[in-house]
C-alpha cells in the first residue's frame, strides 16, 4: 500500500457510519430561480444504504434542480441534505469524496483516450501512481472496456462512451451513484445492459443507486420511487406498491364527443369517470367486463377503447390529474 | 499540498493534449497575426514612420511585438472560450462536482493556457531575424519570460468572462468590444508618443501598455539602442506582475461564485 494523503484515502480509513444511517436524506428542500420560478418545494425524502432510489417526472417537473443539489453543483437555499451522516453545507468536501455522478450530458473527453480521462478524474480525486493504474485496470475490466483504453473516447458508441462514464464516476470507490437521465441516448439493448450493470454493482459493492429519469421503463427497475411533479414529490413507495394503489384496471376511452359521452357513462352504466386531456378515464377491478358493456351500449360513439393493468403511467396521471407527456415543459427527448 | 499540485498539474496536461490533437487550433492562432503582421507591415511602411522609436525603425519592425502579443492574445482567449460549454455539457462538470477547489481548478486552466500561449509566441520569434531584430540569447529568455507573465494575465482574463458568461455568443462580442481595442490601445499597433491627450491617457492607463513596453525592451535586450518614449523596464515588469497576479485572484474569484445554472 503506498502512502500519500489522498482525499479518498481519508474517505476509506474513517469508520462507516452506522448502518441504519440513511445513504442520502433530504428534508424541507426547497429550491427558486431568479424569475420567482419554484422548482422545488418542500422535498423530503431518505434513501437507504444499498437501495436503487429513482426520480420519476417529467422533464419540468424539479428532477434536474434535484440533481444540481444533490450532485454540489448549486449552494442550497432552504432545507437540509445529509449523505451518509455528512451535512451538506459543513462537509461538501467530504460528500464530494464519497459520490460518484454520472450527468445526463457526456463528461468525459472525446479529444483523449479513455485511460487519459479515467487518469484525469483519479489525480482530482488525489489518486495517482500505482493505485490509479490498479483501479483503472479493475473498472476497465468490469466495464468491458479493456481493450478500448487507448482508443479516443470521441470514436467510441454511445454505449461504450456511457459505460466509459460509469467507470469514471466509480473509479474512486464511492459509496453513493448519482445518475441524471442514465439512459440518455441509449437504445433499448444497451440501456437494459446499463442497468444491469447497475444491480450488479449494488450486489458486489453495495453501493447506494440514486438516479433521475421519465423513463417508465427505467423507474420500474428501481426498488423504490419518488414522483416529482411541478417541483413536489406526490408519492414515494416501490412501484408494485404504487400500481396497486390504482383501482384495478385501467379503462381510457377516445370519443368524438367525450364530456357527452361522460354524461351518458354516468347516467345509464353509473359509472364515474375522470377526464383526462379530453379522454374518458375509469378505475375499476374487472375492467374487461365493462369494456363489453359500454361498447354494447355506446359502440357508435366511441374512438377507440384502450383496457389494461396499470403502469407507472397511469400512477402519474391518478396522482396528478395529467398526463404524463403533457406534463412536460419542453421535453428535449 | 501535493494533492493541489496533482489537480491542477492534471487540467494543466489536459489543456495541453487537447491543443496538440487539434491540429487546427495551432495553425489558426499563428496564421491569423501572422497575415497581420505581413499585410499591414508592408502596408504602411511607406507612410509611417514611428515616432519615439529609434531611427530607422520601420514599421514591420515596430509592429512585430505588437504582433506577438496578439498571438498570445488569442491563443489566451479562444483557449478559455471552451470552458462556457464545458462546465455545462463537459468535462468541467466532473471538475465542479469533484473534491477540488476553484481557485485549483482556475490555476490549471490558467497555467495550460498561458503555456500554450508561450509556445506559440515562441515560435514566432522565429520571424524576428525578417522584422529586423537580432536576438540574443539573453533576449529570448527574458522576452519568454515577459511573454509567460502577459500570457497569463490574459488568459486569467479570459476566464474571468468564460466562467461569467452561459453562451459563447457573448463571448465573442466581449472578445471585440474590450479586448481587442484594448490591444490596438497598448502601444502595439502605434506608439503612445504623439498622439492626442484624449488617446494618450487610455493607453497610458492601460495595463497591457506596460507588458508592450516590457516586451518591446525585452526582445532589444542588450543592444545600445534606447527608448527613451517607453516606460522603464522595471517598472513595465512591475505593473506586469502585478496586473497577472490581479486578474488571476478576479478569475478565481468569478469561477467560486460561479454555478451553471
Amino acid at each position: 500500500m503506498s502512502i500519500f494523503s489522498s482525499a479518498s484515502n481519508v474517505a476509506a480509513r474513517e469508520p462507516e457510519p452506522r448502518p441504519e444511517t440513511p445513504a442520502l436524506e433530504a428534508s424541507g428542500l426547497s429550491f427558486s430561480y431568479g424569475g420567482g420560478h419554484q422548482a422545488l418545494s418542500d422535498v423530503n425524502f431518505a434513501v437507504a444504504r444499498g437501495e436503487i432510489f429513482g426520480f420519476l417526472g417529467p422533464n419540468g417537473g424539479g428532477k434536474t434542480t434535484l440533481f444540481r443539489l444533490l450532485s454540489t453543483l448549486i449552494p442550497i437555499q432552504s432545507g437540509e441534505i445529509r449523505v451518509l451522516g455528512h451535512d451538506f453545507r459543513s462537509g461538501t468536501l467530504a460528500i464530494r469524496c464519497r459520490m460518484g455522478i454520472v450527468f445526463q450530458h457526456p463528461s468525459v473527453d472525446g479529444k483523449l483516450t479513455v485511460a487519459e480521462n479515467l487518469a484525469h478524474h483519479g489525480h482530482l480525486y488525489g489518486i495517482s501512481g500505482r493505485r490509479l493504474r490498479e483501479r483503472s485496470a479493475a473498472m476497465l475490466e468490469r466495464l468491458g472496456l479493456a481493450t478500448r483504453a487507448a482508443d479516443r473516447v470521441e470514436t467510441l458508441s454511445g454505449g461504450l462512451r456511457r459505460r466509459v462514464e460509469l467507470a469514471k464516476a466509480l473509479l474512486h470507490e464511492p459509496r453513493l451513484l448519482l445518475l441524471d437521465e442514465p439512459s440518455t441516448g441509449l437504445d433499448p439493448v444497451a440501456r437494459r445492459e446499463f442497468f444491469g450493470y447497475l444491480h450488479h454493482l449494488r450486489e458486489i459493492d453495495g453501493v447506494t443507486i440514486v438516479l433521475t429519469t421519465h423513463h417508465m421503463e427505467e423507474a420500474e427497475r428501481c426498488d423504490r420511487i419518488a414522483i416529482l411533479n411541478q417541483g413536489r414529490m406526490v408519492a414515494t413507495a416501490p412501484p408494485g406498491e404504487l400500481k396497486s394503489q390504482v383501482g384495478g384496471d385501467v379503462i381510457v376511452i377516445r370519443a368524438p364527443e367525450p364530456e357527452m359521452l361522460q354524461r351518458k357513462l354516468m347516467h345509464q352504466l353509473k359509472l364515474a369517470s375522470t377526464m383526462v386531456d379530453g379522454m374518458i378515464r375509469i378505475e375499476r377491478p374487472r375492467g374487461h367486463e365493462l369494456v363489453r358493456e359500454m361498447v354494447d351500449a355506446f359502440g357508435s360513439e366511441i374512438d377507440s377503447v384502450t383496457f389494461g393493468k396499470p403502469t407507472l403511467e397511469d400512477v402519474f396521471v391518478h396522482l396528478t390529474g395529467h398526463q404524463f407527456a403533457t406534463s412536460e415543459a419542453g421535453d428535449p427527448s | 499540498m501535493s494533492n493541489l499540485i496533482l489537480q491542477a498539474g492534471t487540467l494543466w496536461m489536459r489543456e495541453i493534449v487537447r491543443f496538440v490533437r487539434q491540429r487546427s487550433r495551432v495553425t489558426g492562432a499563428l496564421l491569423q497575426p501572422l497575415l497581420f503582421w505581413l499585410v499591414l507591415g508592408a502596408g504602411l511602411a511607406a507612410s509611417f514612420q514611428p515616432s519615439g522609436m529609434p531611427k530607422g525603425t520601420g514599421y514591420a519592425e515596430y509592429f512585430y511585438p505588437g504582433v506577438i502579443m496578439l498571438v498570445l492574445l488569442f491563443t489566451a482567449i479562444f483557449g478559455t472560450v471552451s470552458t462556457i460549454e464545458d462546465r455545462r455539457e463537459g468535462f468541467l462538470q466532473g471538475v465542479l462536482v469533484a473534491p477540488v477547489s476553484r481557485t485549483t481548478v482556475v490555476m490549471g486552466q490558467a497555467l495550460g493556457g498561458t503555456t500554450l500561449a508561450l509556445v506559440q509566441g515562441l515560435i514566432f520569434l522565429v520571424l524576428a531575424p525578417f522584422a529586423g531584430i537580432h536576438l540574443t540569447l539573453a533576449a529570448v529568455l527574458v522576452s519568454g519570460a515577459m511573454m509567460a507573465v502577459i500570457a497569463f494575465a490574459l488568459t486569467s482574463i479570459g476566464l474571468i468572462i468564460a466562467w461569467r458568461m452561459e453562451s459563447t455568443q457573448g463571448f465573442h462580442v466581449i472578445v471585440n468590444m474590450i479586448l481587442i481595442p484594448v490591444w490596438l490601445l497598448s502601444g502595439a499597433f502605434f506608439p503612445q508618443t504623439g498622439v492626442p491627450a484624449w488617446l494618450e491617457w487610455p493607453m497610458r492607463l492601460n495595463p497591457l501598455s506596460y507588458g508592450m513596453s516590457a516586451l518591446r525592451r525585452a526582445l532589444y535586450l542588450g543592444q545600445p539602442e534606447s527608448f527613451c518614449s517607453l516606460t522603464s523596464f522595471h517598472w513595465s515588469v512591475v505593473v506586469s506582475i502585478v496586473f497577472a497576479v490581479a486578474m488571476f485572484a478576479m478569475a478565481a474569484r468569478v469561477a467560486r461564485h460561479s454555478s451553471p445554472v
